[in-house]
C-alpha cells in the first residue's frame, strides 16, 4: 500500500534521496534548496541512511566531490538553486562528458542579478546545453516521482548521463501538499544497485578519468555524448512505464491536458501548469476549446513527439519563465519554434510570453490574457506581436 | 625499515615512463618518489589539477598512471579526491569496497595557492582521509610562465615581466605551508627532492599513513620558468634548501620540527644566480633587490626557528 503523506517539495525530494540511499551527498546551502541537504543530514545524523554527507565549502566543490564520488563507483547526489548552479557550471559539463550519472535536485530560483531568492527558470534554462538530462515537476508528487526515476534513467548503459530534477522554488519547494510515497523496499527494488562497469575503486582494473582529449578524439567523444542524450528518450519512457505499473502514476515526455479537440494551446513548465489547468477548466466550462501542454522532459528535447502534438492547433503560446535576452524570445519558445520549423510544422501561429521573472506572481487572470489572445489569433489568423511580456509594468 | 634509495627505486613504478613532462622538470621526480612510499599492496586513487602534470601524463588514449587516476578541473583536485574518499567510506560501510585504498590529490602552485585554495581548505578542514600534495614550481608554467601567489618577489614571468619601470613581480610569496599548518591538520610538511630523497620519501610515508587530511608542499623546479640547465634540477633543489629559501620542516599535530638546519647557510644569491628569471637582479644598480630577498628569507627562517622553539 502506498503511504499517504503531506510534505513540502523539498522534503519530498529529500525523502526520495533517503529511500535511494546514495553513497555520497555533497551539497552547500542556498535558498530555496537548502532544506534538501538539511533534511538529508538529519537522516545521516539519525543513522537511517548509509550515505557520507559531505558539507562542502561551495557548490563548485559540491559537484566536484560528486564527480569524484561517482567516478569512484558510488552513487552521488546534490541539491542546489540559482547562483549555486551557476557556480557549478564548469563542472556540469565535466560531469556530463565524463558520463557520470549524478542526480541533482534543482530547486528553480532566479539567477542573480539582481539578487532575488524567488522562482523563475533562469538557472536551469541556462544549463540546458550542459549535457544534463532535465526533468521538470509541476508539484511535490512529481518532484518526488522524478527523483525516484532519475537514477534509473541516468545510469542506464545506453545513457550514462547526469540528471537534473527541477521544481519551482518556494511555490512547490516550500508548499506542503498531499502526496503518495512508495514504501522503502519498493523504492530499493525499483532503483536497484549501481554497479558501473569501470570505476576508480576497482583495484583489479584501475582506470584514468578526465583526459586531455585533443583534435584526434574529442569530437568522437562529444558525438557519443550526443548519442547518449538521444538514447535517453527511449529509456525515460521505459522507466516511466515501469514506474506507472508500480504506482499507477503515468509520466511521458510531456503532459497533454484537454488538447484533443483544442483550437489553442499553452505550453508551460512546472508549477504554473497547475494554475493554467484551472484556467483551462474554466474556459472549457464556457465552451472555449483551449488546452495545455506541460513538458516534463526538456533535455533530451522531444522534437518529434512535441511537434506532432502541437501541429493540430491553430494558435500556441509558449510560456518562458526565463528570458534569453536575445531580443527574440525565451529558451522554450525558440526551441519549440525551431523544432516545428525543422519538422515542417508551420501551420500553427506561435507566440511567446516571458512571465513570472524574479518570482512575480502568476495568477489565473494573467493566464486568461494569454488564452484570450490565442483565441483571438485563432479566429483572425493574425499575430500582432510574437515576443511578449506578461504581468510586468512597462 | 630504514630508508634506502636503492631499495625504494626497485619498487615497480606507479607513474610510468613515456609521460611528456620536460627533461629537468621537478614534478615527475616528486610524484614518483611519493608514490614509492605507498605500500605495494595498497590501491591508490590519485587526482591532479589541470596543469603540466595532468596534460603530460594523461593524453587520451594514453595514461602514465598505474593506479586509478582522475582529473576534473583546475581548482578542484582536492574536492574531487574528497568525493572519491567519501564514496570509499560509504562503500566500505556497505561492503562494496574491500581493498585498502589511499587517496592523493596533486596540484601545482597555481591550482593550490591560487584558484584551488578554497577547495583545498574545505577538504582539509573536513578531515577526509587523504593527502594533498602541492608541487610548487612558483608560477603558472603550463600556460606559459605567468605569475602566481607562489612566485618569489622580482621573478621575471610573462605576467610580471622585468620591464624598464617594473622589475618583475612586486609582491612576496604567499606562505601556503603555514596556511595549511593553521588548519591544525595531523600532518603538514614542506620538503624537496634533495640528496637521496630520504626527506621526501619519509614525509610521504608519514603523510600517506597518518589518518586524516594531510598536506605536503614540495618544491618542484621548472627548467622553462626558472631558466636553468636541465641537468641541474637536483642542484636547484639543494640550493633552495641550503639557502633556507625552502626550509625542510614538518608540523605534526601542531608541533614544528625543522628537519634540516644548514651548518653554513648559503647566501640567497647562490640560488638566484643560476636562474634566468632573476637575471636582471644581477645588473649594476639592482643589488638592493638581492638584499631585499635575502632579508625576507632571513626573516621567514627566523620565524620558523621560533615556531620550532629553536635558536637562530
Amino acid at each position: 500500500m502506498a503511504i499517504r503523506e503531506r510534505m513540502s517539495g523539498n522534503e519530498a525530494m529529500a525523502v526520495a534521496m533517503k529511500q535511494i540511499n546514495p553513497d555520497v551527498v555533497a551539497a552547500f546551502p542556498i535558498t530555496p534548496s537548502t532544506e534538501v541537504p538539511q533534511y538529508f543530514s538529519t537522516f545521516v545524523a539519525d543513522g537511517v541512511v548509509d550515505t557520507e554527507f559531505v558539507a562542502v565549502e561551495s557548490e563548485h566543490s559540491a559537484l566536484s566531490a560528486c564527480v569524484g564520488a561517482q567516478a569512484a563507483g558510488g552513487r552521488a547526489m546534490t541539491a542546489t538553486s540559482a547562483n549555486g548552479l551557476a557556480l557549478m557550471w564548469e563542472i556540469l559539463y565535466i560531469a556530463a562528458c565524463s558520463r557520470l550519472p549524478i542526480v541533482m535536485a534543482c530547486v528553480n530560483r532566479t539567477l542573480s542579478g539582481p539578487l532575488n531568492i524567488h522562482n523563475d527558470h533562469s538557472d536551469s534554462m541556462g544549463a540546458r546545453d550542459s549535457g544534463w538530462i532535465q526533468l521538470y515537476s509541476e508539484n511535490n508528487q512529481e518532484a518526488y516521482d522524478n527523483m525516484l526515476m532519475a537514477n534509473r534513467i541516468g545510469e542506464h548503459p545506453d545513457v550514462m548521463l547526469p540528471v537534473m530534477v527541477c521544481q519551482d522554488g518556494f511555490i512547490t519547494s516550500h508548499a506542503i501538499e498531499n502526496l503518495e510515497l512508495l514504501e522503502d523496499d519498493k523504492v530499493k527494488a525499483f532503483v536497484g544497485e549501481y554497479n558501473p562497469k569501470e570505476y576508480l575503486l576497482n583495484k583489479e582494473n584501475p582506470i584514468s578519468v578526465g583526459p586531455l582529449d585533443l583534435q584526434a578524439h574529442c569530437f568522437e567523444h562529444k558525438r557519443q555524448q550526443a548519442q547518449a542524450m538521444m538514447n535517453a528518450k527511449k529509456v525515460i519512457l521505459e522507466v516511466s512505464a515501469e514506474f506507472a505499473k508500480l504506482t499507477g502514476r503515468s509520466y511521458g515526455l510531456f503532459e497533454e491536458y484537454m488538447t484533443e479537440d483544442a483550437d489553442v494551446c499553452m505550453v508551460v513548465l512546472n508549477s504554473t501548469a497547475g494554475t493554467a489547468k484551472y484556467v483551462v477548466d474554466q474556459y472549457r466550462a464556457a465552451g472555449k476549446k483551449v488546452g495545455l501542454i506541460k513538458p516534463r522532459v526538456f533535455r533530451p528535447f522531444p522534437v518529434d513527439e512535441l511537434t506532432a502534438a502541437l501541429s493540430k492547433f491553430k494558435a500556441i503560446a509558449v510560456m518562458d519563465k526565463a528570458d534569453s535576452f536575445n531580443a527574440a524570445g525565451g529558451p522554450l519558445f525558440t526551441e519549440i519554434t525551431s523544432a516545428m520549423f525543422g519538422k515542417g510544422v508551420v501551420a500553427p501561429k506561435v507566440i511567446n510570453y516571458i512571465y513570472g521573472l524574479g518570482g512575480r506572481d502568476v495568477r489565473s487572470g494573467d493566464l486568461e490574457i494569454v488564452f484570450n489572445k490565442l483565441l483571438e489569433i485563432a479566429s483572425t489568423g493574425k499575430v500582432d506581436s510574437v515576443y511578449n511580456y506578461l504581468g510586468v509594468r512597462e | 625499515m630504514a630508508y634506502n634509495l636503492k631499495e625504494a627505486a626497485k619498487k615497480p613504478e606507479r607513474l610510468t615512463g613515456g609521460h611528456r613532462l620536460c627533461a629537468g622538470c621537478g614534478a615527475p621526480v616528486v610524484v614518483r618518489q611519493i608514490l614509492r612510499a605507498l605500500k605495494p599492496e595498497d590501491h591508490a586513487v590519485i587526482g591532479s589539477a589541470t596543469g603540466c602534470l595532468e596534460v603530460s601524463t594523461f593524453l587520451y588514449p594514453y595514461t602514465a598512471w598505474k593506479d586509478s587516476f582522475i582529473h576534473n578541473a583546475f581548482e578542484n583536485s582536492a574536492a574531487s579526491i574528497a568525493g572519491a574518499e567519501a564514496a570509499y567510506v560509504a562503500m566500505k560501510r556497505k561492503g562494496k569496497a574491500k581493498d585498502e585504498t589511499k587517496f592523493i590529490a596533486f596540484g601545482g602552485d597555481g591550482g593550490t595557492y591560487d584558484i584551488g585554495l578554497q577547495a583545498l581548505s574545505g577538504a582539509m578542514e573536513r578531515g577526509h582521509d587523504m593527502l594533498y600534495v602541492c608541487y610548487d614550481n612558483g608560477a603558472y608554467m603550463n600556460t606559459g610562465i605567468q605569475r602566481s601567489s607562489a612566485t618569489p618577489k622580482y621573478a621575471d614571468t610573462t605576467t610580471s615581466p622585468a620591464g624598464k619601470k617594473i622589475p618583475g613581480k612586486m609582491q612576496t610569496r604567499k606562505d601556503l605551508t603555514e596556511i595549511m599548518a593553521n588548519h591544525h591538520l595531523p600532518y603538514v610538511c614542506q620538503t624537496a627532492a634533495i640528496g637521496n630523497m630520504k626527506d621526501l620519501y619519509e614525509k610521504a610515508e608519514k603523510a600517506l599513513y597518518t589518518k586524516g587530511a594531510t598536506f605536503m608542499n614540495v618544491l618542484a623546479p621548472c627548467p622553462r620558468g626558472w631558466q636553468y640547465n636541465t641537468p641541474d634540477l637536483m642542484e636547484l633543489n639543494k640550493l633552495a634548501v641550503e639557502t633556507c629559501y625552502w626550509p625542510l620542516y614538518e608540523v605534526i599535530d601542531g608541533k614544528y620540527i625543522i628537519n634540516y638546519k644548514p651548518k653554513n647557510k648559503l647566501p640567497i644569491r647562490d640560488f638566484l644566480k643560476v636562474q634566468g628569471r632573476f637575471k636582471h637582479l644581477f645588473k649594476a644598480g639592482n643589488e638592493y633587490m638581492i638584499e631585499e630577498i635575502q632579508a625576507e628569507v632571513d626573516k621567514r627562517w627566523e620565524a620558523l626557528l621560533k615556531l620550532a622553539g629553536e635558536e637562530a
